[in-house]
This record gives C-alpha cells, sequence and structure tokens, in this order.
C-alpha cells in the first residue's frame, strides 16, 4: 500500500507542479518554422534582446510544414506567435488557420535565399552548367526516343561533351527538407522544361505542368545522387575530399566556406548576393515569416520584435541579416513591406 | 584395464601416434585462431575510439580557448548621456576606440575595423557603463573576445598565402590584426564563455550553460520520477506480485519497453504532454517527463535484478523473528538492493541524458540565448545543443561541436565512473 500511495503522491505532485507552471502567463515569444528562416530569426532574436534586455524569443526549427501545422493548431499562449517559411502559405494551410480561429494573419516577404550548387576549390574543371545538364544528370527518369527511361547517364561528359568526362556526384538534401522542394522545383522542373525531349511527351499529356510535376520531380536513386542529410555542413566537408564532387545547399555555407568552395556557375551566371537578389542566379527562392495578429499587444514585446525585425537595422541591404547571407528585397518593395508589417494592417488570404 | 577394446584404432588414441598430435595441433591452432580473432576485435574497437577521440579533441581542442582583444575606450559624454547610460551609441564608442587605435585608417574603413570585435563588445560595455555612471568620460580598458573570422585568423586556420578573394579577410583586415598582435592587444585566453554563455548565433560568444542547466532540470525530473515509480514498481513485481500470466505479461512488456526505440517515446511526450496536457514545448520539465519513461523500464529491470541477488535467508530470517511482509523488504532486502539499485539507475540516467531524438520531437531544439530559470522555461539541453552547432554555417562552430561532444562525454564518464564507484564501494557479496 506504501508504495501505491508514494506512486499517488508523486502523480499529484507532478500534475499540481504542471498545472501551476503553466498557467502562468508566458513572457517569451515563441517563433517556429522554417529551418532556412532559422538563421535569421534567430539573428533577430538575439539583437532584439541584447538592445532591449527584453527576454529573448524562443526560436524552434521545426520545417516549414511542421511550423505551419503548430502555427494554424489555434490562438492562445500555448501556440506560438511566429513562423518562418521557405515558401508561401499554401491553401491548405490556411485553411486549418481558419479552421482553428486564426484569422489574422500578416504575411511578410523578408528577402531571398539563394541555393547553389557548388564544388571543391581544388576541382580541375571549370564548372557551368545549364539547368537541363542538372536535370539529365539528376532526374530518376529522361526521356530518350519518346520514351521515359531510367537515368542512363553516368558521367557528366555522357549529357554534353564540353562537360568534363568525370563520374555524376552530386551530394543534396533528403526528401524531408525544405531545401530539396526547392531544388526540385527550381532547378529539376525548369531544367525539365528546357529539355525538348520531355516537352515532347508534355506537350500530348492532358496538362504540361502537371506532366512536369509527374515526371521530373524523382531525383534519381542509383547512386550519382547522394542524399547527405539535413547537415550541410556536412556536404561541406564532403566536398573537399571529392574534387569532383557537387554539393548542393544554401548560399550561407557557400559564403562561409569560400576559401574551399567555388560554385557552380548556372546558365552562365555566377552565384552571388547580387545576382540572387536579382533573380538571375536561377536558384534564388523567397523567404517569410507569419504573424499571428491576435497575439500583437497580448503576447508581451511581440509587437517591438516585429518592428525590430522589419527595421532597416536588419532587413537593409547593409543590415545584420544581410550579413548572414540573407539578400535583401529592393528599396521601394522594402519600405511598403515594412510600413505594411508593422501595423498589421492589409488583408491577408490565400487564393487557390 | 590395461585391455583397451580393440577396434583398430588404437593407433589413433595413442598419445605418441601421429595422428593424435595432428589433432591436437589442430585445436591449438583452432584456439590460437579464436584468441586473434578476439583480439582483432578488441584491437579494432580501441581503434575506433580511439579515431572518434583523436578526432574529437583535435577538432574541439581549439574551441576551449578564444582570441580577446584589449582595447582602450575613451568614453565620451555624447556618445553616453549620463543621464540615461543604458540608451548611448555603444557602436559609436567602440569605432571612436578603433579611430584612436588606428589613426591612418581612413573613414570607410572604420566598419570593417569594427568588426575585428565581436557584437557583443558594444553590450559589454554597456553593462559596465550602466554599473557604474562614472566611467563617463574616463578610458575604461576592456577585453572583448574577437569576431569568428578574426579567431580564425589567430588560430591559424586562414591560408594567408591564398588568393585574397578566397578569403573572408582580405591583406588590409589581416594587417590590422597584425598590427594589434605586434601592439600585445591580442590574446589567447581559456574560453570560459563555452561554460558560463547561453547559446548565441555568434560562435566567440556561444557557450553551454543554457544546454547543462537545461540538462541538469530534465535529468533531475526524470530522477524524481523513474527513481520512486520504478523502485515501486520493481518491489511490487519481485515481493508481494503472485506469480501469474497477468505478472509475466507485465514482465515480458516492461523488457520489451527497455528496447523501444527512444524516438517513440519522443513521439508519446509530444501526442501526451504537449498536445493533451498543453504543456509548454521546449521545457526541460516536459523533457524530463519523456526521459523518464525512457528510463523507467530499465530502472525496473535493475532493481529487480538488486533485490533478487538479496539472499532468500535474509527474508526468511526477518520471517522468521515475526517480521511483517513490509518490514522485510523496507527494513531489510531494500537496503541490502541500494547499491544495485543506485548503479542501475546511474546508468539509465547517463542514457537519458545522451538521448537527443525525443527531446527534438518536443521542441528541446530551440534558439534560447538564456539559461533557463526554472524547469519550465524554454532551454535546449547538451546533445540537443551539439545537434543545433554542427547545423550551423559558421566555421567556428565546428571546433564547438566537437568541444561540446567533449563536454556531454565528460559528463557521461563521469556518471559511469560514480556508478562504478558506488557498485565497489558498497556492494556486498554472499
Amino acid at each position: 500500500m506504501k508504495t501505491l500511495g508514494l506512486t499517488a503522491t508523486a502523480l499529484s505532485v507532478i500534475a499540481l507542479s504542471a498545472g501551476g507552471a503553466f498557467a502562468q502567463s508566458r513572457d517569451q515569444i515563441r517563433i517556429v518554422g522554417s529551418s532556412t528562416v532559422f538563421p535569421y530569426t534567430q539573428a533577430v532574436a538575439e539583437e532584439f534582446s541584447n538592445q532591449t534586455g527584453a527576454p529573448a524569443p524562443i526560436v524552434e526549427s521545426t520545417g516549414t510544414g511542421g511550423g505551419m501545422q503548430i502555427f494554424c493548431s489555434g490562438v492562445g499562449e500555448q501556440t506560438p506567435d511566429i513562423t518562418g517559411a521557405s515558401r508561401a502559405m499554401t491553401k491548405s494551410e490556411y485553411d486549418l488557420c481558419v479552421q482553428n480561429g486564426v484569422t489574422d494573419i500578416t504575411e511578410a516577404l523578408i528577402g531571398y535565399d539563394g541555393l547553389v550548387m557548388a564544388v571543391a576549390r581544388n576541382s580541375e574543371a571549370d564548372w557551368n552548367l545549364t539547368l537541363e545538364q542538372v536535370y539529365l544528370a539528376l532526374a530518376a527518369e529522361v526521356v530518350q526516343d519518346g520514351n521515359l527511361v531510367a537515368n542512363p547517364y553516368s558521367n557528366w561528359s555522357e549529357i554534353d561533351e564540353s562537360l568534363p568526362d568525370v563520374a555524376i556526384t552530386v551530394m543534396g538534401p533528403p526528401p524531408t527538407s525544405g531545401t530539396r522542394d526547392a531544388f526540385v522545383e527550381l532547378a529539376m522542373h525548369a531544367g525539365c522544361e528546357e529539355n525538348d525531349a520531355a516537352m515532347a511527351l508534355a506537350e500530348a499529356a492532358e496538362k504540361k505542368s502537371d506532366w512536369v510535376k509527374e515526371n521530373c520531380s524523382r531525383m534519381r536513386t542509383d547512386g550519382p545522387f547522394i542524399e547527405a542529410g539535413e547537415n550541410d555542413n556536412l556536404i561541406v566537408q564532403r566536398l573537399n575530399t571529392d574534387p569532383n564532387a557537387l554539393g548542393i545547399f544554401g548560399y550561407s555555407f557557400l559564403y562561409e566556406n569560400q576559401d574551399t568552395l567555388i560554385d557552380v556557375k548556372l546558365n552562365d551566371v555566377d552565384a552571388e548576393i547580387e545576382t540572387i537578389a536579382s533573380g538571375e542566379y536561377p536558384l534564388s527562392r523567397p523567404l517569410f515569416f507569419y504573424v499571428k495578429d491576435a497575439h500583437r499587444g497580448v503576447i508581451p514585446n511581440l509587437q517591438e520584435f516585429v518592428t525590430e525585425y522589419m527595421s532597416e537595422n536588419a532587413l537593409a541591404p547593409t543590415g545584420y541579416l544581410a550579413e548572414r547571407g540573407l539578400v535583401a528585397l529592393p528599396d521601394d518593395e522594402r519600405s511598403e513591406l515594412q510600413a505594411r508589417v508593422t501595423s498589421g494592417e492589409g488583408e491577408f488570404s490565400v487564393a487557390e | 584395464m590395461t585391455d583397451l577394446p580393440d577396434n583398430g584404432r588404437a593407433s589413433d588414441t595413442a598419445w605418441s601416434s601421429d595422428a593424435f598430435k595432428n589433432r591436437l595441433a589442430r585445436r591449438h591452432r583452432k584456439e590460437l585462431g579464436l584468441k586473434l580473432l578476439g583480439l582483432g576485435a578488441l584491437t579494432l574497437a580501441f581503434l575506433m575510439l580511439g579515431i572518434l577521440l583523436w578526432t574529437l579533441i583535435s577538432g574541439g581542442a581549439q574551441a576551449f580557448r578564444q582570441t580577446h582583444v584589449t582595447l582602450d575606450v575613451p568614453i565620451s559624454a555624447q556618445m553616453v548621456d549620463p543621464a540615461d547610460p543604458a540608451a548611448g551609441n555603444y557602436r559609436g564608442v567602440i569605432a571612436e576606440a578603433m579611430q584612436a587605435t588606428f589613426p591612418d585608417a581612413p573613414q570607410e574603413r572604420m566598419r570593417a575595423l569594427s568588426g575585428i570585435l565581436s557584437n557583443a563588445a558594444q553590450f559589454v560595455l554597456r553593462d559596465r557603463v550602466v554599473a557604474d555612471p562614472e566611467l563617463i568620460g574616463q578610458v575604461v580598458q576592456i577585453r572583448v573576445p574577437t569576431s569568428d573570422t578574426y579567431d580564425q585568423l589567430n588560430k591559424g586556420n586562414v591560408n594567408e598565402a591564398s588568393d585574397e578573394s578566397t578569403r573572408r579577410l582580405n591583406d588590409e583586415d589581416i594587417r590590422a590584426f597584425r598590427q594589434l598582435e605586434a601592439e600585445g592587444r591580442i590574446t589567447l585566453p581559456f574560453n570560459w564563455a563555452l561554460f558560463t554563455n547561453a547559446d548565441s548565433r555568434f560562435p566567440e560568444l556561444a557557450g553551454l550553460r543554457g544546454a547543462i542547466i537545461g540538462s541538469f532540470y530534465a535529468l533531475l525530473v526524470c530522477f524524481l520520477i523513474s527513481f520512486p515509480l520504478g523502485i515501486g514498481a520493481a518491489i511490487y513485481l519481485e515481493e508481494f506480485a503472485p506469480k501469474n500470466k497477468i505478472s509475466d505479461i507485465i514482465e515480458v512488456n516492461i523488457n520489451n519497453l527497455a528496447a523501444v526505440p527512444s524516438v517513440v517515446f519522443g513521439l508519446l511526450g509530444l501526442a501526451v504532454f504537449l498536445n493533451w496536457f498543453g504543456m509548454q514545448r521546449s521545457a526541460p520539465f516536459v523533457g524530463g517527463l519523456v526521459l523518464a519513461l525512457m528510463t523507467l523500464p530499465t530502472i525496473i529491470i535493475a532493481t529487480r535484478a538488486a533485490l533478487k541477488a538479496v539472499p532468500p535467508s535474509i527474508r526468511e530470517a526477518a520471517l522468521g523473528v515475526g517480521a511483517s511482509k513490509q518490514q522485510v523488504v523496507f527494513g531489510h532486502v531494500l537496503p541490502l538492493a541500494m547499491p544495485g539499485i543506485l548503479t542501475g539507475t546511474i546508468i539509465g540516467l547517463a542514457q537519458a541524458l545522451g538521448e537527443t531524438a525525443p527531446l527534438l520531437l518536443i521542441g528541446m531544439n530551440a534558439f534560447v540565448t538564456s539559461a533557463p530559470g526554472t524547469p519550465f522555461d524554454a532551454s535546449t539541453a547538451l546533445p540537443t545543443q551539439i545537434f543545433i552547432w554542427a547545423d550551423s554555417p559558421e566555421r567556428g562552430f565546428v571546433a564547438r561541436t566537437s568541444a561540446a561532444i567533449l563536454v556531454l562525454l565528460g559528463f557521461l564518464v563521469l556518471m559511469n565512473a560514480i556508478a562504478i564507484f558506488l557498485r565497489n564501494r558498497f556492494e556486498r557479496r554472499w
């Protein structure tokens, strides 16, 4: 009986303490969302806390989709105030939000992030690929003689004689990663559309974009494309040991490792801040965050934090986010964004 | 017994026969082969361990020291209003100090020169002035970390002979740093910040304080729940429960639970503690609850083994002099089994300390720049902090990841050493 009593006491103590502690109001901002937006939000959070002395926001990297699920789970202290996203909110996510009472949302496009293909500096070849070549090298199936066949290429030179005669080895993110989604959309689909043989089949299909999505999204799994895990530092290390391997990761990793890595030119364009901002480098994607308007003025410091995120100090091309690799918006777009997001006014909805 | 049965193989079994010698040699060879195989396996294991430790130590050693720069900073009343020292322009104060240190440098170089110092310099200065407003109008000497790129330069990780465009620092930056070095302003002391600071996005400021305290709270909660519950369950099963089908099923299930992958417990915690009970994400308290679920089977199994090891004669003697069953258990059996129970518990907790997957699921991989004050504040734990740092692009975090792993390994070795000590010191043999 004593053990039973002990157990009951222990359980009730836990229940009481948990109830008591979690009932108190939250004084820290909570942020979830994309791992790509994470470093930027992190920077603003730390700067904000240093400047104001307010408790630093808790920033958690959950991935874009996971962040939306938590963000849209309702309004109230148990739910996060902000979520980061490396793509715009989808219709189904918006519906989920509305269904759970999260109707007032402000969307902020904070800038662009470059996805790069890079190679070790000691690589002998001068790498310059077209998106079509990237697609042909990495797709699970390519079109030959009017039929979809398993990707037959094992050397770059088999795709085009001007390319180096080395085996195709590309390390990239796994399917769970937002970076992978972006790469498939920006490189694989675009490359597919540049490929005449594939387009001939696509034209015959009911809807061209559906055909592309269906047949050009799968990366090959027979060796040349290596899923290197979510950890980009690992890819950087492996590139350094294999001069003929290419890697796919965020621009900030290239920027931090420019002494050992060099970008692969895509469609003759180098990956640089300027080319990513202008959209010339084909693999740039927008980064967003979403604020729950119902939490403004309720969660302490949330409004101040959003104001700091929107400040020139952070967002401008000379700001501290740019130092971390964010590609800033053009001046006029930026000032419009700052006014809209800081005030929290303006309608937001997601079209079909 | 002199005549062996004559089956025509007498010569085979004679000790001096060739066949016997051959067989003996073969048996010896086999034994030698087995020994060599065992030795080989051991050598391989030690080699792997050696490689692991060597990469960690060689990679992480640098992170235990941090380049600092000592600077004389004149704090003028123009920059810092004595009436409101907290709102002063400390960035400007630092820039002025760099201007004074490099009088020949042109104005457009000032931004790059200020970049030698960590971003924290202005806040270090602010905190000192706010604590002692008398300093306004004086020259203050501060020693602050350099930013990560210069720290890498000082540690020899930048190839100065390489082409300027392939480096983060250009030749002018390096010259400025060498000038500071020649003036004796650069030092490379032990990196206390690694233990006294919480996480930061700047490698030179990032530390493990939040993670260590977070892990401590999580383990504390884990211990407070799993230890009494585990012992209670084990005592009931071992001493009181009738031996029947139901207790057999429970026993099998507990053994199975001990082998369930930890990520499953994380999912359970996510569904029950966060979604159903509505507890806060990232709290070490929730982490502790999840780890307790994971540790419970280990403790139950260890406790039952320890209880079993107490000889029945002790129980019988106590019962014989009229003690009740409860008196026997709590007065005699449990105290004698305690060393074994404690050893099992500590090993279970050491496992919990290194556990990552369940903590990721309940959000303990958040970026938190302050150490938690209570188990209910958001925080990271040691393994999740390693996870976050391993994924950061800055060079400084590569070494810090290895350093954090070494710190975690240190705690694990310490806990296992305590377990071994307890076992050797208090264990009784009958």
